[in-house]
């Protein structure tokens, strides 16, 4: 309330907060508030009193607890004597992998999708109606558990490829193993290896840092080259040739570093049960990944579809009129401005699939919910502090993806002179 | 308390509880009914049957209790619960009590404020795994991928299992039994874990039960028996003595069919004392004298529950094992009624 700094003839007087209609908004704003909020705390104050009363008061130090269950899918070492907290992160890890992916995946659908709806090609357009109208109108639980039962019931089990004449056999050279449990590709390994740092909560490579940074040199050499030579194009009118002193830069160096590192390929080989060493997809991963890809995909096709025919038809007149051929017009002239549509929708997507990915538990994906909503919060009885952490996770991802695509949009929107 | 519960319902069900823990039994009275809380449906121990009546073992503990205490075996509410919420219905007062196949546990009894009464079933994991694997023992199972019904104490001994006898294994963590079983037979999984008593209950449900065999290696302790709040010792020994007077009363031989003329008075003091035709025991419960009688009559003896639920002429086919009587080899033993 700023105005009652500002000098003023007559004198402030208490009853001026209602009766003065300079004041009384502010004042019936701040009471609500006062209201709303001690409602807040009073529930809150209440449920842990009565919690406490049950003796159960709100604590988070079964975190440190020993989890004693094993998960299948992990990105960080762990194993069943770690922490409960660790096992959360475990499973936090595996969410944000499988959002990641069904992001990228569900992204290239509808993009590729959006614009074959619109193609002029009969067949071609009924055929992504057909697609969208069938994965958009079965709830995607039955999506998952039919991507997941038709892996588990068509692809061969690990003992199929054992013996003489097995019946089923490796791909690729023998490098991928496709099969009931997973599948497992191979893996890049390094024999004379820089080993790891520990940075506390997990490992990184040292192989993979230096490999990156190699890289980044690379690519920046590269972009310093390609200056130096449009510097002499812009003064001389010549451009030296760029292309293959480029690729030397960046590849060259990897290529070494490869090398030195003892770089070779390990197989995944069949070990008693199952195929041991290479990188393993467990089958719950790949199925929800599909699941959630092909379903998000059907609104991020019609989100495609509406961005680019709500750009005026103008536009596409006018590009054919200078002559550009339709692929480079849907690229260069519709797709831009239509993305300032897409984008906001897309965000909701992206939303959609991360919190849609915790179906996860019904497959036996060790997602968030089946470590810390589930296994954790059964074997620790802790449901009040696993949910509320759960819902707190849940929406800090999501309010860092809302973040990041805001400012995406921010700066592809069309901006108005 | 009226606003207590008003509120309390706006921020979840589990929070209003302390109202509910003490006399629990005088509110079971004034309510007319039990709240009992049951498994969402496991064949033979509480399932519901074709006219959708609550049918099984667990379930014939809460018939028993509804007869002791209102001479009508029916005065019975099933509340299903998930293995997930079941500490929360009971600790928020929603049910009075669970007969819900659930392990007696350290952490359980004394981390999470319920108070075991007893073991109506003693059980343990087990393993069962496809004949042509050739496997003979849980031992041979090193890398074996495993399927597992989250949300149970089979996780956990499974990871310790694999753990102290130095082997791995893949977790094939599985929402519930019908998505197991459908795994488990596509081959997912090389192995299917679970309390042994429910393993007998899958495998007789899969396309060829012949084609799989339960390995003998009985990996945990699962003793299941009935829940209630903690800090009502009243209403914990009402359910802790109906059941001891079922399993007494087949270790004196009354069953359903003899309680009756039992209940007239015999030559043996013990089963007098139990079906109160001598001393006080029902009024000290704060039940009728004849309380062990109506839940005899309802439900009969354990034996009867056992062989009419889950022994060995049903469809569930299992032997009495630990279960039998502490007089046949058995772990089944009431304390005295004296």
């Amino acid at each position: 309330m700023s105005d009652a700094a500002i000098p003023q003839a007559e004198r402030f007087k208490l009853s001026m907060l209602i009766y003065d209609s300079r004041y009384r908004s502010a004042t019936i704003q701040a009471v609500v508030l006062t209201l709303v909020l001690a409602f807040v705390f009073w529930i809150v104050n209440n449920a842990v009193t009565n919690l406490a009363a049950l003796g159960k008061p709100i604590r988070f130090d079964f975190l440190g607890d020993t989890a004693s269950y094993d998960i299948n899918q992990k990105l960080i070492e762990y194993s069943s004597t770690d922490s409960h907290g660790r096992a959360v992160l475990v499973g936090l890890l595996n969410t944000l992998l499988v959002a990641f992916m069904g992001c990228v995946t569900a992204t290239v659908i509808g993009v590729i999708g959006g614009v074959l709806r619109l193609s002029n090609n009969w067949l071609v357009s009924r055929l992504m109606v057909l697609y969208v109208e069938i994965f958009r109108n079965v709830p995607l639980l039955l999506w998952i558990f039919v991507c997941m039962f038709t892996l588990t019931a068509l692809a061969p089990q690990p003992r199929a490829f054992r013996g003489e004449n097995p019946e089923a056999t490796m791909k690729l050279w023998d490098s991928i193993a496709i099969t009931n449990r997973g599948i497992y590709l191979p893996e890049p390994l390094f024999s004379r290896s820089l080993g790891n740092i520990d940075i506390g909560i997990f490992l990184i490579s040292v192989d993979l840092l230096a490999i990156l940074a190699v890289l980044g040199a690379g690519i920046f050499a590269a972009r310093w080259n390609s200056k130096r030579a449009n510097a002499i194009q812009t003064a001389t009118g010549d451009r030296p040739k760029t292309l293959g002193v480029n690729t030397a830069l960046i590849v060259v160096p990897v290529l070494a570093l490869l090398v030195i590192l003892g770089f070779h390929i390990g197989k995944p080989a069949l070990a008693g049960f199952n195929f041991r060493g290479g990188i393993n997809m467990s089958a719950p991963l790949i199925a929800l990944w599909l699941g959630l890809s092909l379903y998000t995909g059907t609104y991020i096709v019609e989100a495609v579809r509406s961005g680019i025919q709500a750009v005026n038809k103008g536009q596409t007149e006018a590009a054919s009129a200078l002559g550009i051929r339709p692929g480079r017009t849907m690229s260069l002239v519709v797709l831009p401005q239509a993305m300032r549509i897409i984008i906001p929708q897309l965000i909701s997507q992206y939303l959609n699939l991360t919190k849609n990915s915790s179906l996860a538990i019904a497959i036996g994906y060790m997602d968030l919910v089946s470590t810390l909503g589930g296994v954790t919060l059964n074997q620790t009885g802790r449901e009040m502090e696993c949910i509320l952490l759960l819902m707190a996770i849940y929406l800090t991802i999501s309010l860092l993806i809302s973040g990041g695509m805001n400012w995406y949009n921010e700066r592809v929107k069309l901006v108005e002179r | 308390m009226k606003k207590t519960v008003f509120f309390g319902a706006l921020v979840g069900a589990g929070l209003v509880a302390g109202a509910s823990a003490a006399a629990t039994l005088d509110d079971i009275k004034d309510r007319g009914k039990i709240h009992c809380g049951v498994t969402e449906g496991t064949l033979g121990f509480s399932a519901r049957d074709s006219e959708g009546n609550h049918q099984g073992f667990d379930v014939d503990f809460c018939r028993a209790l509804g007869a002791a205490i209102f001479n009508d075996s029916d005065a019975v509410e099933y509340i299903e619960l998930s293995s997930k919420n079941r500490f929360t219905a009971l600790s928020s007062g929603q049910v009075d009590l669970l007969y819900r196949t659930t392990t007696w546990t350290f952490s359980r009894d004394v981390d999470l404020k319920t108070t075991f009464v007893g073991i109506n079933y003693y059980d343990g994991q087990g393993f069962m795994v496809p004949k042509e694997l050739g496997v003979t023992s849980a031992k041979e199972l090193e890398g074996a991928t495993v399927c597992i019904e989250t949300g149970t104490t089979t996780e956990l001994n499974l990871a310790d299992f694999f753990r102290v006898n130095g082997m791995s294994y893949e977790p094939l963590p599985v929402g519930g039994t019908t998505e197991a079983k459908a795994l488990f037979e596509e081959g997912a999984c090389d192995v299917y874990t679970t309390d042994a008593s429910a393993l007998a209950g899958v495998r007789a449900a899969l396309k060829d039960p012949a084609a799989y065999i339960i390995l003998p290696e009985i990996v945990s302790k699962e003793p299941l028996g009935p829940a209630v709040r903690h800090g009502d010792d009243e209403w914990a020994d009402v359910v802790r003595w109906v059941q001891n007077a079922l399993v007494a009363a087949e270790e004196t031989g009354v069953t359903s069919a003899n309680v009756a003329e039992l209940a007239k008075g015999t030559d043996n003091p013990e089963i007098n004392r139990m079906l109160g035709s001598e001393g006080s025991l029902g009024a000290m419960l704060g039940l009728d004298a004849d309380f062990a009688v109506r839940a005899i009559a309802a439900v009969g003896n354990y034996g009867e529950i056992f062989e009419r639920n889950i022994g060995e002429n049903t469809p569930i086919g299992l032997a009495r094992g630990l279960n039998a009587l502490w007089t046949e080899g058995g772990l089944q033993y009431s304390p005295p009624f004296r």
